[in-house]
């Protein structure tokens, strides 16, 4: 029951981009076309749970135990880093296509502040390793869902005419503005 | 300048040359605010104390126990004093049913269990609805009562506490936060 | 380009948050308040600077190829060294911030200028870039977190000059993208004048 309460709070009420802040720059540059969205959306949300898996593993294990929690954020990000990496590595064997696909925005993965953000929170919200792992994937999921969203609307934006200076990131912007609007309406969802 | 060759040589020896002076300075820093840090944790505690408890001239910090709440865990209780007769107990309670996390507060009680004021330590509401829950306004109304027969619960809900106008949650959060002190308190039977 | 253009260019011209629309986490997310993102910024300048001086310093020891491992070391060390200093000596911004404190280490600015910048200049220039993108940024958020904080709650600079609450929304999330995002357009519009 804890864990369905996870779920809903991480899609819906504490959407990881429109209420917690965290993936917005992936966010606002790959949500030109639904097909890309996905594609980001599926490394994302495997390489959070895994790395989410591990950094809890280090944490308690390794950090705690020495009492070195300040090193926290730099191996956080070296796992993070790492981890990207060999993402990077096996989808050139498994999938050129996704790959090719996905192009810059794989290593970007490295710098998007959920993946970190998750990894941190997991640890500060004191989960344990199945809280943290069922909340890294509901967080991606959200991710996934504010992205793929944003990315239809886009697409239907291309043939809108939409006033010079705003074109890009300002009408995003304000198009993530509202949906953060209308997310705000599922907090009524709980009790 | 000079490029150093990606030797698998070169490489590992940078990195760990790096990787110690960079652990060793972050040593070196961690030390050195270790004292710092733990202060303003200390002052952050006492100020709190202070405000919800009448004047002390005790160290209530050192005399701090811990009271088990019933549910597998244990509040801090730190009494204050004055010339080592009990004039008071803060409380530092939480509740887990903020509406957006943890809400975490410092209730201070007389001996016989009447709330003498309460200090919201940590809380991250709605801003402009939750949040009121640190106005006097809202506050201000658990003061002088006592939970025996001032009952902890939103009008609502069958009880007294008129709760902040569309924030019911979090009126119920903060509720449950000062119930749990005062469950605690009483449990511990102390005079 | 001379050292006062290195320096001013990180104010309009290349604005990191407004015009090549980099860091924006941390633009949206601790700006509610007008001294709240102005301390995220002077954290994060601390951060470029420190991290774009070594990196220079470093640049011809490190192989290519560790770069940006070596380059992520080098910045998170500076983070964390900000975070402990913070939670040391400025204890409530640092619990405002909260995780955004951390979260310096993947503002793209900071990778990216040690990448585009300190890795291939001189140290001084790299200061300087560091220096004059981080307090660029610093204003930007201070913008942005002013107007947010006055339209929101009423106040700015903490100082409440009305009585109860602003337009709330403005505090909030949706508040925060849209604000952002008009402002963007006007920095675009301001350019292209």
């Amino acid at each position: 029951m804890e864990y369905i309460l996870i779920i809903i709070s991480a899609i819906f009420i504490n959407n990881v981009v429109l209420a917690q802040y965290l993936g917005i720059c992936p966010f606002l540059g790959v949500s030109n076309k639904v097909n890309t969205a996905l594609g980001m959306t599926g490394a994302v949300t495997f390489v959070i749970v895994l790395a989410t898996i591990v950094t809890y593993l280090i944490q308690t294990y390794i950090l705690n135990r020495l009492g070195i929690a300040f090193m926290q954020t730099i191996t956080f990000i070296l796992v993070i880093a790492s981890l990207v990496q060999m993402v990077e590595i096996i989808l050139k064997k498994v999938s050129q296509s996704l790959y090719q696909a996905l192009g810059i925005f794989l290593p970007l993965i490295t710098t998007n502040c959920a993946v970190l953000g998750v990894a941190i929170l997991v640890i500060k919200k004191e989960y344990n390793l199945i809280e943290g792992v069922v909340y890294s994937a509901s967080t991606a999921i959200g991710f996934g869902l504010a992205l793929i969203i944003l990315a239809g609307i886009r697409e239907q934006l291309e043939l809108a005419d939409v006033p010079n200076g705003m074109k890009g990131v300002p009408v995003s912007l304000v198009i993530a503005g509202i949906m953060a609007l209308a997310f705000m309406g599922f907090t009524g969802i709980v009790k | 300048m000079a490029k150093t060759e990606s030797t698998f040589r070169n490489m590992a020896l940078a990195l760990t040359l790096i990787a110690l002076a960079a652990s060793t300075c972050l040593g070196f820093v961690y030390e050195f605010t270790k004292k710092p840090i733990e202060l303003s944790i200390l002052n952050k505690k006492l100020m709190a104390i202070k405000q919800v408890v009448p004047e002390f001239n005790n160290n209530p910090n050192e005399e701090m126990f811990r009271l088990p709440t019933g549910e597998g865990d244990s509040l801090d209780i730190y009494p204050a004093k004055n010339n080592d007769a009990i004039i008071g107990y803060a409380v530092n309670t939480y509740t887990k049913d903020g509406f957006n996390g943890n809400i975490s507060l410092m209730a201070g009680f007389k001996p016989d269990g009447t709330i003498i004021n309460i200090s919201v330590l940590q809380q991250k509401e709605t801003p402009g609805l939750g949040t009121k829950m640190t106005e006097l306004t809202f506050k201000d109304q658990f003061n002088e009562k006592n939970p025996s027969d001032f009952q902890l619960k939103v009008k609502k809900d069958g009880g007294d506490v008129d709760a902040i106008t569309a924030a019911t949650i979090s009126s119920r959060a903060f509720c449950d936060a000062v119930q749990r002190a005062y469950n605690t308190l009483q449990k511990g039977e102390l005079k | 380009m001379n050292q006062l253009q290195n320096f001013s260019k990180g104010f309009i011209r290349e604005n990191p948050a407004l015009v090549l629309v980099l860091g924006m986490c941390p633009t949206l997310a601790t700006t509610s308040s007008s001294l709240n993102g102005m301390g995220m910024g002077i954290a994060t300048t601390f951060v470029l600077v420190g991290s774009n001086v070594v990196i220079s310093l470093l640049s011809g020891l490190i192989p290519d190829k560790v770069r940006i491992p070596a380059f992520i070391v080098i910045i998170a060390s500076f983070v964390t060294i900000v975070d402990l200093l913070m939670q040391a000596y400025v204890p409530d911004l640092y619990e405002k911030l909260g995780i955004f404190i951390p979260l310096i280490v993947v503002n793209c600015i900071v990778l990216g200028r040690a990448e585009a910048f300190a890795s291939k200049n001189s140290v001084l220039s790299s200061l300087i870039d560091g220096l004059g993108m981080g307090l660029g940024f610093t204003m930007a958020l201070g913008i942005l977190g002013a107007f947010r904080e006055i339209v929101g709650s009423g106040a700015i600079f903490g100082y409440k000059f009305i009585p109860g609450d602003g337009i709330l929304v403005f505090i909030l999330a949706p508040g925060a993208f849209i604000a952002l995002g008009y402002l963007i357009a006007l920095v675009n519009r301001i350019k292209k004048t």
